[in-house]
C-alpha cells in the first residue's frame, strides 16, 4: 500500500471542487448565559485569590467576591426576567446547549438566593471557640492533613482555614444554574458532574467529627459516582436512539413527529428498549440526587456528616437543581412517553413520602431526621410533578422556592446549638431548649411547622399548591397518600417542638452560641420567607405561574 | 367602604397577642392587664356586630370581600349569619373570664430564667385562640376558614402542653409528662382531621373551581355545580372527619379527657366552651350547606354514634375519680346532643343545638372554672380529696351546685331550653333516638349530683378545713356567669330570636322541612 493511500484513510486531499467547508464561529448569547458566566468567572477569581492573596485576607477577599458575584447573578437573572427572557423571549441559547426560560430563570433565581444565604454559614466564624487566638468556621483547617495527626495540630496551630470551600461553593452553584437549564444531555451531563465534585469535597471538609465526615464525602462520591454512571449510561441509550443528544430532536423522535427521518434512524427509532430503558436511567440518576426512594440512601449519612452549612446548602440547591432538570426531563424529553413514566413517577412517589415519613419517626439525630424529613419532601414535590400540567411545573417551582428557605434556615439554626463537642446534634440534647433560649426554640418551631405545613407557613402554601396540582392532574389517590404521610410526618416534627418546650433542660446540655449576624442574616431571611409565602403567597404564586412554561 | 367591622374584631385580640408577647418579662401584671384589656375591647366589638346584626335581614351580613391568593381561588371573604354572631358573641363574653380565672396560672416559678416569660406566653396564647376562633366563625371561604381551623392548633397546643395545674398528685415530673402526652394526643388528632379535610378542601376546588361558600352553595342549590354522588360523599366524609375530631364525636373523642385534664382550668374551658365550638358550628355551615345531599345520606349513621356519646360520654362521666375528666365526659355527653340537634333536621333541632352550643359554653365554663378554683385550693383534681366543701366555703360550693345543675339541665336554667328542643326536634323525626338521648339526662343527673355530693357535702376533710371561700377576684368571674345561666334560662328569646332565621335557612339547604305533627296531618 502505499503512503498515500494509508494517508487518505483519514484525510482526503483538498480539491477545487470539494473545499474545506468554512466553519462558523459558534454564536454564543453572552447576555443570556451571563449569570452562569458571573459565578463560574468568581469561581475562578477565587481561586487565583488563593494562589495569590495573603492567607489573613483571603478570609474577606473570598467572602466579597462570591457576596458579589452570586448579587450579580442574580441581578443579571433579575434584568433576564424584566426583559421578557422567561416568557415571551424564552429560547435556547449557547448552540442549543442551554435553554433560557421561565423555568430555568425562576430556579435559577431561587438557586441564587439560597446559595448567597448558604454563604453567610458558610462564612460563620463566631460559633467554633477562638482556637489559638484566630477565629474558625466549620471547615478543617486543612484538609489533607490526616485527623489527629500532627500536621493537623500544626495546621490549627497556625490559624489555617479551608477558604477554598469559597470557589468550590461557587463552581457548584455554577453546576446547579446550568443543570435545570440544561437543553441536551451532555450539557446535563457536565453540569451534574461541575455541581457534584465540589460537593464531594465539602463533605469531607468538617473540622470536628473529621472521619464521620471523610466517610460521609466517600459514600457520597461513591453512590454518587454509580448514579452518574447510569445517567451517561442512559444519555448512550437514548442516544442509540434517536441519534441526538438535543431534547427537542429527542423529543421528536419520541412523539414520532420528527423530520427527515434518515434510514440509520427509521432503524433504532422502532427499538422502544433502547428508549425505554435510556430514559429510566437517566431518571434515576436525577432521581439519585433528589434522594427520592430507593435511591435515598446517602441522604441521612451525608446530611448527617457533612459539615452542617454545606449540609443546608445541599439540602436546599441541590435539590432545586435536580428537580428542574427532573421536570425538563420529563415536560420537555419525555412527554410523548409520560404514560410509561407516570405509573413508576406514582410508585415513587407513594414509597418517597411514606417511607421518609415513616422512618423520620425512628431518628435521633437533629441532622438525620431532617435528613428524613427532606427525603419525605422529595415525595410531595414528585407528586406535583406527576401532574404533567402547567399548574404542575409553576407548584414544583413554588414549593421549591418555599422548601429551600426552610431547609437552609433550619440548618441554620443546628449550628446554633453546641457543646463541648460542636455542634450537639443529638435529639436528646435539645431537650428543654426552649426554656433556656426561647428565641431559637421559637424560631426552630418556625422552620419545623413549615416543614410539617401548618397553615400561615410556606410549607402549607407549597404543599398545598402541590397537591391541588396533583389533584387536577388526575392523581388524588397521592393526594391522600400524601396528606396521610403529611400527618405522620407532623409526628415527628412535633415531636421535637415537644422535646424542647415542653421537656426539662438537662443540667449539661448545650448552649446555644450568639451568631454573627451572617448567620442571623440566613436565619431572619429564613424566618421571613417562611412567614411571607404562608401568609401572601401570591406574587410569588404568580411569578411560578409565568414562569411555568418550558421552551423546547 | 364601609368599616370592616368582622376583620377589626378578629384582628384586635391578635394584636393584642403580639403586644402582650411583647411586654417585658419583668412586667408580668402589666402583660395581664393588658391582656384583659384587648379581650375586653373585643368583647365590646363582639356586641358591636351583635347591634349591628339584623336577624331578618340577608343571610350573611356585614361583609367583606377582597382578593387573596388567586391562584388557588382564595379570597378573603367574611361575613356573618346568626349562628355565627352568637358563637362570636359567646366567645368574646368568655374570653376575660377565662383570663381572669387564670390570673396567676402562669405566674413563674422561680427557677426559670429571666429570658423565659411564660405569663405573657399564656395569655398571648389565649388571645391568638381567640383571634382565631372568631375568623373561623367569620370566614365564608372553605380555604380562609381552613387555614384558621388548623392553625389554632398550634397556640392550643402550646397552652395545654406549657401550662398545667401547679399541684399535682403525682408530683411536677409526672405532670409534665402527661401533659405533654394530653397535649401531643390533641395535635395529633386535630391534625389528622385537619390533613384529611384539606385533602377534601383540594377536592372541593377541583370540583367547584373556588372556595366562596355562597358561590357554591348557591350553585348548588340551583343546580348549576353538579356533583356525583360518590365525590359528593367522599368530600363530606372528609369535611365531616374532621369537625367530628373537633366537636368531639365518639369515637374519635379520646383526646379531650387528656386535654381537659392535664390543662389548667381555664384552658379547659378554652377548648369546650369555645373552640370546640367551631367544630359543630362548622358542621351547620360547610357540611349542611356544601353537601346537603350526602348530610342527609349519613344522619342516621352520625345520629347513631351522637347517641353513642350521649350515653357513652354520661356512663364515662358516671365513673371518673378525676374532677376535670369528669366535666370532659360530660362534655362528650353534651357535644352528642349539638351534633344530633344539628342532624336531626328539624328546625327545633337544630336551633337547640345552635343554642345549646352557646349554653354549653356559659354552663361549662361556670363549672370548670370553679373547679378549677376548688383544685388550687386543694393540690388535687382527685374527687376522693374532697369532702364538706360547702360548710367551709358556701359560696363556692352554692355557684358549683348552679353549674352542676346547669348541666344536668334542671329548668330555669339555660341548658334545660336547648336540650328541651333538641330533644323535641329529634323525637318528631327519629323517636326512638329521643328517647334512647333522654336517658342521657338521667345518668346527667346522677354524675353531677354525685360530684357535688362527694366533694361538698358530708364531714369536712382536715384537708379541706380552713380552705378560703371565693375571692373577690373569682367572684367577679362566676357571677356574671351564673347571672346569664338563669336569665337565659328564663327568657331565651335574645340569642333564639337572632339564630332561628339563620337555622331556617340551613334547613332550606338541605331540603328539609319539619314533620307535620299528626294531628294536623289527620285533619
Amino acid at each position: 500500500m502505499s503512503a498515500t493511500a494509508v494517508h487518505s484513510l483519514w484525510t482526503t486531499a483538498a480539491t477545487a471542487a470539494n473545499p474545506i467547508a468554512k466553519i462558523d464561529a459558534p454564536k454564543i448569547e453572552y447576555g443570556q448565559l451571563s449569570p452562569v458566566l458571573i459565578v463560574l468567572g468568581a469561581a475562578i477569581i477565587g481561586i487565583l485569590v488563593e494562589a495569590f492573596v495573603p492567607r489573613r485576607s483571603r478570609y474577606y477577599a473570598q467572602m466579597f467576591v462570591s457576596a458579589v458575584a452570586l448579587i450579580a447573578a442574580f441581578a443579571a437573572i433579575v434584568a433576564l426576567a424584566a426583559g421578557g427572557y422567561g416568557t415571551t423571549k424564552a429560547g435556547i441559547a449557547a448552540m442549543g446547549a442551554v435553554a433560557v426560560d421561565g423555568p430555568a430563570l425562576f430556579l435559577q433565581g431561587t438557586i441564587l438566593l439560597t446559595s448567597l444565604v448558604g454563604l453567610f454559614t458558610f462564612a460563620e466564624r463566631r460559633l467554633d471557640p477562638e482556637q489559638h487566638g484566630n477565629r474558625v468556621d466549620s471547615f478543617a483547617a486543612q484538609a489533607a492533613a490526616v485527623p489527629g495527626s500532627d500536621s493537623e495540630q500544626k495546621a490549627v496551630r497556625a490559624g489555617f482555614t479551608t477558604t477554598e470551600v469559597f470557589p468550590l461553593l461557587l463552581f457548584a452553584v455554577a453546576g446547579m444554574l446550568v443543570f435545570p437549564a440544561a437543553n441536551d444531555l451532555l450539557t446535563l451531563f457536565v453540569a451534574l458532574e461541575v455541581f457534584s465534585l465540589p460537593l464531594y469535597l465539602l463533605c469531607a471538609l468538617a473540622r470536628r467529627k473529621r472521619l464521620m465526615s471523610q466517610e460521609a464525602a466517600v459514600k457520597y462520591f461513591l453512590l454518587g459516582a454509580f448514579a452518574s454512571a447510569f445517567t451517561l449510561f442512559g444519555i448512550a441509550l437514548l442516544y442509540g436512539y434517536a441519534g441526538s443528544m438535543s431534547y427537542g430532536t429527542i423529543a421528536q423522535v419520541v412523539d414520532g413527529t420528527v423530520q427527515n427521518v434518515t434510514p440509520a434512524l427509521a432503524d433504532t427509532m422502532g427499538n422502544d428498549a433502547l428508549l425505554l430503558v435510556g430514559a429510566a436511567l437517566i431518571v434515576m440518576g436525577l432521581l439519585f440526587k433528589v434522594g427520592a426512594v430507593p435511591f435515598h440512601m446517602w441522604t441521612p449519612d451525608v446530611y448527617q456528616g457533612a459539615p452542617t452549612p454545606v449540609t443546608g446548602f445541599m439540602a436546599a440547591a441541590t435539590k432545586v437543581a435536580a428537580f428542574g432538570a427532573l421536570l425538563r426531563i420529563l415536560y420537555v424529553v419525555l412527554p410523548g412517553l409520560r404514560w410509561d413514566w407516570r405509573p413508576v413517577m406514582w410508585g415513587v412517589a407513594i414509597v418517597t413520602m411514606l417511607a421518609g415519613a415513616i422512618v423520620a419517626i425512628t431518628q435521633t439525630d437533629i441532622k438525620r431526621l431532617l435528613a428524613y424529613s427532606s427525603i419525605a419532601h422529595a415525595g410531595f414535590i414528585l407528586a406535583g410533578v406527576i401532574a404533567t400540567t402547567p399548574e404542575g411545573i409553576s407548584s414544583v417551582l413554588f414549593y421549591l422556592a418555599a422548601y429551600s428557605f426552610v431547609t437552609i434556615g433550619a440548618f441554620a439554626v443546628v449550628t446554633l446549638v453546641r457543646d463541648a463537642g460542636g455542634e450537639a446534634t443529638h435529639l436528646s440534647k435539645w431537650a428543654g431548649l426552649g426554656r433556656r433560649s426561647p428565641l431559637v426554640a421559637a424560631v426552630f418551631a418556625v422552620f419545623l411547622l413549615a416543614f410539617a405545613g401548618i397553615p400561615l407557613t410556606s410549607g402549607f402554601s407549597g404543599k398545598f399548591a402541590v397537591f391541588k396540582a396533583a389533584a387536577e392532574g388526575g392523581a388524588a389517590p397521592l393526594v391522600v397518600i400524601g396528606v396521610i404521610s403529611s400527618a405522620i410526618a407532623a409526628f415527628f416534627y412535633i415531636r421535637v417542638i415537644v422535646l424542647m418546650f415542653f421537656s426539662e433542660p438537662r443540667p449539661e446540655g448545650p448552649t446555644v452560641a450568639v451568631p454573627s449576624p451572617l448567620t442571623m442574616t440566613a436565619i431572619a431571611v429564613g424566618v421571613a420567607v417562611t412567614v411571607v409565602l404562608g401568609v401572601a403567597p401570591q406574587y410569588f404564586l404568580d411569578l411560578a405561574g409565568q414562569a411555568g412554561v418550558f421552551v423546547r | 367602604m364601609s368599616f370592616p367591622l368582622l376583620t377589626v374584631t378578629a384582628a384586635l385580640p391578635a394584636v393584642g397577642a403580639i403586644a402582650t408577647a411583647a411586654v417585658p418579662a419583668a412586667k408580668r401584671t402589666a402583660a395581664k392587664w393588658l391582656a384583659l384589656l384587648v379581650s375586653l375591647a373585643t368583647l365590646a366589638l363582639a356586641i358591636a356586630v351583635l347591634v349591628r346584626f339584623d336577624p331578618d335581614g340577608d343571610r350573611y351580613q356585614l361583609t367583606e370581600s377582597h382578593s387573596w391568593i388567586a391562584d388557588f381561588g382564595v379570597r378573603y371573604e367574611l361575613g356573618v349569619d346568626g349562628i355565627a354572631v352568637a358563637l362570636i358573641a359567646l366567645t368574646a363574653l368568655l374570653i376575660p373570664f377565662i383570663i381572669l380565672a387564670g390570673w396567676h396560672d402562669a405566674d413563674p416559678l422561680e427557677t426559670g430564667s429571666s429570658r423565659w416569660r411564660p405569663t405573657q406566653g399564656f395569655f398571648a396564647l389565649i388571645l391568638a385562640v381567640e383571634a382565631m376562633v372568631i375568623i373561623s366563625f367569620e370566614a365564608t371561604d372553605v380555604f380562609l376558614f381552613y387555614i384558621f381551623f388548623e392553625a389554632m392548633l398550634i397556640p392550643l397546643y402550646f397552652l395545654i402542653g406549657g401550662f398545667g395545674d401547679r399541684a399535682h398528685e403525682h408530683g411536677e415530673k409526672t405532670a409534665a409528662t402527661q401533659r405533654s402526652y394530653a397535649a401531643v394526643k390533641f395535635l395529633l388528632y386535630n391534625l389528622a382531621g385537619g390533613l384529611i379535610m384539606l385533602a377534601a378542601v383540594i377536592g372541593l376546588y377541583v370540583v367547584a373551581g373556588n372556595f366562596s361558600l355562597t358561590e357554591i352553595a348557591e350553585a348548588r342549590a340551583n343546580g348549576s355545580l353538579d356533583m356525583a354522588t360518590s365525590t359528593e360523599r367522599w368530600l363530606f366524609l372528609g369535611f365531616f372527619f374532621a369537625f367530628a375530631v373537633k366537636a368531639p364525636l365518639f369515637p374519635l373523642h379520646t383526646w379531650l379527657p387528656n386535654a381537659m385534664g392535664e390543662s389548667t382550668a381555664p384552658v379547659a374551658v378554652l377548648i369546650t366552651a369555645v373552640v370546640d365550638k367551631v367544630g359543630t358550628f362548622a358542621m351547620l355551615r360547610f357540611c349542611l350547606q356544601l353537601f346537603p345531599e350526602a348530610s342527609k345520606w349519613a344522619t342516621p349513621v352520625i345520629l347513631v354514634l351522637a347517641v353513642i356519646s350521649i350515653i357513652y360520654g354520661a356512663l364515662l362521666a358516671v365513673g371518673q375519680r378525676d374532677i376535670k375528666r369528669l366535666i370532659a365526659y360530660a362534655s362528650i355527653s353534651h357535644f352528642g346532643f349539638i351534633i344530633m340537634g344539628i342532624f336531626a333536621m328539624t328546625s327545633q333541632g337544630q336551633s337547640g343545638a345552635t343554642l345549646y352550643m352557646v349554653n354549653h359554653g356559659i354552663s361549662t365554663a361556670v363549672l370548670m372554672l370553679i373547679a378549677g378554683f376548688l383544685i388550687s385550693r386543694r393540690g388535687s383534681r382527685l374527687i376522693a380529696d374532697f369532702g364538706g366543701v360547702q360548710k367551709v366555703a358556701p359560696i363556692l360550693a352554692g355557684t358549683f351546685l348552679i353549674g352542676g345543675l346547669a348541666t344536668l339541665s334542671l329548668p330555669g336554667l339555660a341548658p334545660f331550653v336547648s336540650e328541651f328542643l333538641v330533644l323535641v326536634g329529634t323525637f318528631t323525626r327519629y323517636p326512638v333516638i329521643g328517647i334512647i338521648a333522654t336517658l342521657g339526662i338521667v345518668l346527667a343527673a346522677l354524675y353531677t349530683l354525685v360530684l357535688y355530693q362527694r366533694t361538698m357535702t358530708g364531714p369536712v376533710k382536715a384537708e379541706v378545713n380552713g380552705m378560703p371561700d371565693l375571692r373577690v377576684r373569682e367572684l367577679v368571674v362566676v357571677a356574671p356567669l351564673v347571672a346569664l345561666l338563669i336569665f337565659l334560662g328564663v327568657f331565651p328569646k335574645p340569642v333564639t330570636d337572632i339564630v332561628n332565621p339563620a337555622v331556617e335557612q340551613t334547613m332550606s339547604d338541605v331540603h328539609k322541612k319539619d314533620p307535620q305533627p299528626e294531628v294536623e296531618a289527620a285533619k
